[in-house]
């Protein structure tokens, strides 16, 4: 993403024209593959949820609504925080464009915290992976529904972390070209795409929590 | 970071693996000379028929045409200096090698041995190596993305003012097309692999069928990315032959917006027809019927671009030279490969021929015949504005006809020998085969010769080939009003384009 | 071609802060609607939901809203042939 985002501020050799346009396209089809991507695990969630719907019922009850839910407040606000981040860049409010992206990575850290602490429970639990040494023995009592659910579970829940974790990385990234004078009020688009990726982390979230956490 | 010699690099990378991929596909059609075991074992010969496809699916004719040509070209015949991310452009060329060196380096370490497919339980199980192929094909598919992502935000935003969509030459619009499958499409792959990859050292379960997985599933989140995958190579095929024709038969296209319709139509139905590679896997006859239809559907908008390619060399001043030539052979090739896969869209004939060496010679029709022959038409077509050199068009035309007997020599007893039963994929056959199979095993030879002296007679032309006067073909698209080969700023001030890419008839000319 | 002139449209605080509000809302619903049971309903429930506040974020934090109309046409294109794999793949599932 910061490659393409460098392009419009890189000096291509000729010409060396700005294209905020093009660049926003190419961001969006970067979040395209982002969807697809998510996307096929859902398919794959999908397909098993119909196989194993009560499994998956049961398996789903174990993990923490409060906590989730927790995780779902911080990220929407960090969300919020980063669109008004962008919002005060563009009303030359450095300062405060600044404070505010701090805020969105706060979040974003708090997030892995709190995804640390529930795992930690999980695995104390004996809940993990089930072709994992520590917890094959204690998994392979489980019914099959419910092997597939934590599989898919640790799976998603993981692969959306990492994605935290790369946003968050692009987010300290932008603060820094804010910072150096790199990203302004007339050439925010850096900042703007960071944004973007953070928005689809949230998105991906939003489905995820109630497809884990609140199967009925 | 210029856009040519990216093209360029690709040009000499895909070129060499391509080499190695027939070279491969040489010695493992040797151990099938006859019946029994002659030369390798069952697990060697798995592995060279695994290393084959990879390379030549992933290293050659996915990258190939788009990557090469269209880097080349696309700026050129949008009247732009470069593509909209020419760093990311870089990026992806460094992406597609270190993937490339990755696969090599599992070939060199055993190689993995359960077909391009990965299909599980097997991949997750297998000793052969498939994680390093797997995070191959993973990277590939990232810089094959990224080129996608450039295209398609070129083609938006740097085409010269004085080109609306409906001006642009019908390869730019096939690129464009292609692109979008690129983009939408690769990550479904992607992502399906590293499940694989999950389900090897974690044991998550979704594929494992003794942990209740479906390995079916895998089947279908393959396949919604691998069957586009094969118009992400034939799609790039038909722009070239889009081009050439007019330009050899001095006539305007026939049908140009049905032309660009019908690349968008393909590049949308070949999205949906994915579960027809699974007709025998046990998926639900209505699934399976809802497929079939979708498949037959496909045949519409080629048969599309057939007809008008026929129209427009109807009564027009055709030149035989060797673009030319070898994209009538593409039109017989692909055609045959078509037609013989509308008997694979047929559920009752797929039970009888599904994995057998029919399947085997119909996707080398369409791929080898449809992809293969028109990244050789293109090369022997755009060469001269490459390099500014001609090649020795004797030498490329014997080239072509050995290409053209051997090739169906290699094919057409797969036909015949998968008719009458013979599975894919196994390293021996019955007595009864060997009349097919040794037939198959000399074609090859000359297939591989054919192909080795196109190769060998360009190289030299780009070596020691004569200087060649500008714009050999007479062709009117924009990419022969720059100097060849073009400097790395074609066009000092945007070109203004006056006439549509084809008016031959109306006496338009560049001079 | 990339000389128009780009006026990037700014939001009022107000309209994030409302809209932040309403995904909060909504999250309640669904962890409310939880202790509720509604059967069958429940997963075709929660999935409104989540893509009402999919919506508005994409609209709004994203500015899809404001966008030239290439952008919602793009989404478009994209969210459309995913939804056509999921319905191709249940074809198979659901009449196994």
């Amino acid at each position: 993403m910061s490659e393409l985002v460098a392009e419009a501020h890189g000096h291509a050799p000729h010409e060396a024209h700005r294209d905020p346009m093009g660049t926003k396209i190419g961001m969006w089809l970067f979040l395209f593959t982002e969807v697809t991507l998510f996307g096929t695990i859902f398919i794959a969630y999908g397909v098993y949820l119909y196989m194993y719907r009560l499994d998956f019922q049961r398996a789903s009850g174990e993990l923490n609504i409060p906590i989730g839910a927790m995780n779902t407040i911080v990220l929407l606000t960090s969300s919020l925080t980063m669109a008004l981040a962008i919002q005060a860049l563009q009303r030359k409010k450095t300062g405060m464009s600044l404070g505010l992206m701090a805020v969105t990575v706060l979040c974003a850290v708090a997030f892995l915290v709190i995804k640390t602490f529930e795992w930690s429970a999980k695995f104390h639990h004996h809940i993990g992976p089930s072709g994992l040494d520590a917890f094959a023995p204690h998994m392979a009592l489980r019914p099959m529904g419910e092997r597939i659910f934590f599989g898919l579970y640790f799976t998603m829940a993981g692969i959306h972390a990492l994605h935290v974790i790369i946003g968050g990385i692009a987010i300290l990234f932008a603060m820094f070209r804010v910072k150096s004078g790199k990203s302004t009020w007339d050439k925010p688009e850096f900042v703007e795409y960071t944004g973007l990726y953070w928005h689809l982390v949230d998105l991906v979230w939003i489905y995820l929590f109630p497809l884990l956490y609140l199967i009925h | 970071m210029d856009h040519k010699r990216i093209g360029i690099m690709y040009l000499l990378a895909v070129g060499l693996f391509f080499t190695v991929g027939i070279l491969f596909a040489v010695t493992f059609r040797l151990e099938l000379f006859s019946p029994g075991q002659q030369f390798f074992s069952n697990g060697v010969y798995n592995r060279l028929l695994t290393t084959h496809a990879v390379i030549m699916i992933f290293l050659f004719i996915i990258p190939g045409i788009p990557a090469i040509f269209g880097n080349f070209l696309l700026p050129i015949m949008i009247g732009a200096n470069d593509v909209s991310f020419p760093r990311l452009n870089l990026m992806s060329w460094y992406l597609f090698m270190i993937g490339a060196l990755i696969a090599v380096t599992s070939v060199i370490m055993g190689g993995p041995d359960t077909g391009w497919t990965f299909y599980v339980p097997y991949s997750a199980l297998t000793e052969g190596r498939v994680v390093l192929p797997i995070i191959a094909v993973f990277i590939l598919g990232w810089s094959s993305i990224l080129t996608g992502l450039n295209f398609v935000t070129t083609v938006h935003r740097l085409r010269a003012p004085s080109m609306p969509w409906f001006k642009m030459p019908l390869f730019v619009w096939a690129i464009y097309a292609t692109s979008w499958i690129q983009v939408i499409a690769t990550p479904v792959v992607g992502i399906t692999l590293l499940l694989v990859l999950m389900e090897r050292f974690m044991g998550i379960g979704i594929f494992d069928p003794t942990k209740g997985g479906d390995p079916v599933l895998y089947q279908h989140l393959f396949w919604i990315y691998s069957h586009p995958a094969v118009y992400i190579m034939i799609l790039p095929a038909m722009g070239v032959a889009s081009e050439i024709i007019p330009v050899f038969c001095r006539k305007t296209i026939f049908g140009y917006k049905f032309i660009a319709a019908s690349s968008i139509a393909i590049a949308a139905i070949g999205s949906l027809v994915w579960a027809h590679h699974m007709f025998t896997s046990g998926i639900a006859d209505y699934a399976r019927i809802l497929f079939s239809l979708l498949t037959f559907l496909v045949a519409i908008p080629s048969a599309v671009k057939v007809f008008n390619w026929m129209a427009t060399m109807y009564k027009g001043s055709i030149r035989m030279e060797t673009p030319f030539i070898l994209t009538v052979i593409f039109i017989i090739l692909f055609a045959i490969g078509g037609f013989t896969g509308l008997t694979h869209g047929a559920l009752s004939t797929d039970i009888h021929l599904h994995d057998t060496s029919y399947v085997v010679a119909h996707f080398h029709y369409t791929m080898l015949g449809g992809g293969g022959v028109m990244f050789f038409a293109a090369l022997h077509y755009w060469f001269p504005l490459m390099s500014g050199k001609m090649y020795n068009k004797k030498v490329a035309n014997l080239g072509v006809a050995l290409f053209f007997i051997g090739f169906n020599m290699v094919y057409i007893p797969l036909f015949i020998a998968g008719m009458y039963g013979m599975p894919r994929r196994y390293a021996t056959y019955l007595p009864e085969y060997t009349i097919w199979h040794r037939t198959s095993t000399i074609g090859s030879w000359f297939l591989a010769s054919g192909l080795i002296l196109m190769l060998v007679n360009i190289l030299w032309a780009a070596k020691k080939g004569q200087k060649c006067a500008p714009n050999p073909w007479k062709g009117l698209t924009l990419e022969w009003t720059v100097p060849m080969p073009p400097p790395e700023f074609q066009f000092k001030d945007v070109p203004v384009v006056t006439h549509g890419p084809y008016e031959y008839a109306t006496g338009a000319s560049h001079e | 071609m990339s000389h128009e002139a780009e006026h990037p449209h700014i939001l009022p605080t107000s309209v994030y802060v409302a809209v932040w509000t309403g995904l909060i809302a909504l999250t309640g619903v669904t962890v409310g609607a939880h202790y509720v049971d509604m059967r069958h309903l429940a997963i075709p429930a929660i999935m409104v939901v989540a893509t009402v506040k999919a919506t508005l974020v994409l609209l709004y934090f994203m500015h899809i809203r404001f966008e030239k109309p290439l952008f919602p046409l793009m989404i478009m294109v994209t969210l459309i042939t995913y939804a056509i794999f999921v319905v191709l793949t249940f074809s198979d599932y659901l009449y196994r």
